[in-house]
Formats: C-alpha cells, structure tokens, sequence
C-alpha cells in the first residue's frame, strides 16, 4: 500500500465547505467525482497520514480521497 | 462525585513519526536529537523498541546498544503540536474543563456529561475510538473521581486501553503501587519516605499525618491527601489555559561552555529571544530564573526579582549574569543553559514610577523603545538581519530558538481582574 499524491479540480462553496469535483490521475486522465458519501476527519494507516476523509463514488467504485493540510492523496 | 478523565497519547512522538511511514510500523523506532549538536538522546521510541529495554532520556548509542536494529527518526515538533491541537478538538466535543499536562496528556472534567464513573468509562472508550479512527494514534486513558487517580489510571495500561479507579476498588487497584508512582512523589520524596518504612502508595495513606509532615513539610499533608483519593483540585477552564505562567528557553550547546564570554554570548541568545517573545504576546515580567547543567549532569536552578516588570533582553542579561557569576564558579563546564520570566502580567497593566535617583526603569524604557524597533525590523526583513556584536565571537553558539522554531506559540493573555 502506497500514498499517491494527485492533482484536483475543486470547488469552494460560498459557505466555505470545499467540494472535489473531478480527480486528475498520474497519466493526465480525469474521473469525475460522481458523489460524495461522507466527509470526516480522518487518519490513513495504509498511506500514512492524516487529514480531511473524503469518501467517493468514482468510476462506480468507493474510493478514500484525503485533503492533506494543502494537497489531496489517495490510497494505492 | 467528579468524572475525571486523563489522556495520555501512547509514545506520542514516535507514533506520530510512524503513522506517516507504515513500513517502519512494526520495526523498533526512535525519535532522537541529533547527536552532532548533542542532543542525541531518545525524546520517544515506540512499542517493538520498548520492549527491548529502549528507554525515553537515555543516549542514543545506549539505546543502540540494547536494540541493534533500532531506527532513529528526527523530531517534527511543528507536527507533534499539530496532532496535540487535534486530540484537544476531540477531547472539547466532550469537556469543557480540560487541563494540558505537556504535549501529549490532559485531564478532562466529564461530569456534566457522566454523572457515574461507569457512563465516564463509556465516554472514555468513546474518545479511544475516535483518537484511533481520526488521528490514527492510540490512547490510554484513565477514569477516576480525582486528578490523581485519573493520572495513575492512565499510566496503568498501555497502550490502547481504559483503566477505573473507583472509591470501591481504589485500595486494591492504587494502594499497592509503588509511591513514586503517585504524581508529585519524585526521587528525594521517595528517599526520604522510604527511609520512614514507606514504599507504597497505601503506606502513605495509612501513615500518621503529622509523621509525614515532620519529613516533608507541608507536602506531607498533600501526599497523604493524594494518597486517600481526597484530591479535590479542579481541571482547569479551557480558557483559563491561556494563562501563561511563564516564558523561557533553554539550549544545550554544540560544545561546553568554558568562560564567562560564552555563557555571556548565549544567555543574549536566551534573552532576546524570551524578550521578544514576551513582546509579541503583550507581556512583561518581574522574576527571572536561571537553569545551569553542567557537563557531568548537575543542574542548578536559581532566580531573582527584577526591579521593574520588563520585557527587554538588556535589562535580563544583567541579571542573568549576576546570578551566574554568584551561584557558579566555571569549574566544572556548562553544557545546557535556561532562562525563564515569570511573575506576568499584561503590559498594559504595568505602571512603573521611574525614580529620581535609580536610573533603571528609565534605561529600560529607552531599551524597550529600541528593542521594539529591532522586531520591527526583524519582522520585515527576517531574524538574521540585525545582531547583537556579541553573537560574532562564536557563531557555533548563536542559534537562537526562533530560527529554529523551537519555541512553544503562546495564547493569548487572558485579562486578569
């Protein structure tokens, strides 16, 4: 298990909350984020970490996205 | 009764440092200074390093004695405060009286919301789940009716774990322990108690009162009264906690101290560096204690009074130095120095009426006019533009704590009445 960190299109909303939108991976292909299941503080034991826990529907799979301080992670 | 909760985050440094490198999770790891600049002993080691005897204090190369394999990380202090500030998060949803006891432990007064120590135990298993879930760290928690049992609690079972003391089971759960065990019973305490007969925590509660305060003064009722569970000392406010006590620095140097110049050039170190600090915080203080180690370990600790409240670097570095020059003699070489203000209070409360005949109070607030430009211009142009000569004649010794962050941010002060 490894801790790949990737780009993110994202949205801030006018109360302040930040919503990924779209997911940029290593070879420059995009996912959308199709829903947002939970949103919650966090630590990552695979990866090693801790931050904010987005849990996602991306490409019709449930996949852990991380907002790490200033930069977006996931799990590999 | 109170619900007392203490939390101690399990090998706090080291648990931080693995959580980001998982290989190294079942690996024994460290966390030590650098042995270059001497400060190459283990700060924290996790469980596999424990269990081969590693200890927190000792050298690194004793550690690495006992345990080949033994991985030693450096420190990320900024990141230790980080998860110290999150764990507090979690324990607010749950407390409002909550107390630090250094980095990684606190107390908490739960009895608006558990009225029994066993709905506390519930709320306590409640607040394990979450540290482990959230930070990734594990907790040991203790629940009791008073401070000190709560503390003893926490230290019972490690890692990961929830231990009561009840006023049902304390006798058989706390009496049998050891009394250096208990918080506030040190090596000299415990010499002079043992040589009383005394060597548990029930020897001291069964002892006669008066018995223990021939020995220890006025400690010797508190420990008795520690010892019977009567503790009745409250968890502090959440607010109350940014009343800061004190400020100071202290710093082991790359080499021993061997002349007055040296203690000089890093007591100016220490000094502008709390002077500043007590600036930026709007604070000024009137006692102002030293902490010398020498090189075979020895530690003095003196202190004074300040003829005015201050918050300049010039006004201490007199100070420092008389009470050095009095209490030390260079015979045997410096290798850690401190010093710390205390007696604070808001700058804004200091009114000082300047003598006709003693020109201090007069001297300091013309140094206090010219150290406040200094900030101004170290805040624009960074720490490093502007030094004091003095720094130039070793440069071996000039680090001062701001570069290397090593200060603690201080909260606000909070308005006395």
């Amino acid at each position: 298990m490894g801790k790949t960190y990737i780009d993110m299109d994202v949205r801030y909303t006018k109360e302040g909350s930040l919503i990924p939108k779209e997911l940029i991976w290593q070879d420059d292909r995009s996912f959308t984020i199709a829903k947002i299941l939970d949103v919650r503080q966090a630590a990552s034991l695979k990866a090693g970490g801790e931050g904010i826990r987005y849990t996602c529907i991306v490409a019709g799979k449930k996949v852990q996205l991380f907002f790490e301080n200033t930069r977006w992670f996931i799990e590999t | 009764m109170r619900s007392i909760l203490h939390c101690d985050l399990n090998n706090f440094f080291a648990s931080v440092e693995c959580l980001y490198r998982p290989d190294l999770k079942d690996k024994p790891v460290a966390v030590g200074g650098s042995t270059k600049s001497r400060h190459g002993i283990i700060l924290a080691k996790n469980m596999p390093a424990k269990t081969k005897g590693v200890k927190t204090g000792e050298a690194l190369w004793q550690a690495k004695q006992k345990c080949p394999g033994l991985i030693v990380l450096p420190p990320h202090m900024e990141q230790y405060v980080h998860f110290s500030t999150l764990a507090r998060d979690i324990y607010l949803r749950y407390a409002t009286r909550l107390e630090s006891f250094g980095i990684d432990e606190c107390w908490l007064d739960i009895t608006a919301k558990a009225d029994t120590l066993s709905k506390a135990a519930e709320i306590a298993d409640e607040i394990r789940l979450t540290v482990k879930e959230e930070l990734g760290i594990t907790i040991s928690i203790g629940v009791s009716f008073n401070k000190i049992f709560a503390k003893l609690g926490s230290d019972m079972k490690k890692p990961d774990a929830i231990t009561l003391i009840t006023k049902e089971n304390y006798r058989d759960i706390v009496w049998p322990l050891p009394a250096d065990d208990m918080l506030y019973v040190g090596k000299a305490t415990k010499r002079k108690l043992n040589n009383l007969n005394i060597f548990t925590i029930g020897d001291i509660a069964n002892a006669p009162v008066e018995l223990l305060k021939d020995v220890l003064g006025k400690w010797g009722q508190v420990v008795h009264t520690y010892a019977l569970g009567q503790d009745t000392s409250p968890v502090a406010l959440f607010d109350e906690l940014s009343d800061t006590k004190s400020v100071g620095n202290s710093v082991t140097t790359p080499r021993d101290l061997t002349s007055k110049d040296d203690i000089k050039q890093v007591f100016y170190v220490l000094c502008e560096s709390v002077a500043y600090r007590l600036r930026k915080h709007g604070l000024k203080g009137n006692v102002l204690q030293i902490h010398i180690r020498s090189n075979n370990l020895d530690i003095m600790e003196r202190q004074c009074t300040l003829s005015n409240y201050s918050s300049t670097s010039a006004s201490m570095i007199d100070a420092c130095m008389e009470l050095f020059n009095n209490n030390y003699s260079l015979k045997v070489p410096v290798r850690s120095l401190g010093m710390r203000i205390t007696g604070l209070i808001p700058e804004h409360e200091d009114f000082t009426q300047l003598s006709m005949f003693d020109t201090t109070g007069e001297k300091d607030y013309k140094n206090d006019i010219l150290e406040r430009k200094i900030d101004d211009i170290r805040g624009r142009f960074g720490h490093h533009i502007i030094h004091r000569a003095i720094e130039l004649r070793d440069t071996e010794l000039q680090h001062s704590p701001i570069d290397k962050k090593i200060t603690h941010s201080l909260p606000s002060p909070r308005n006395k009445k």
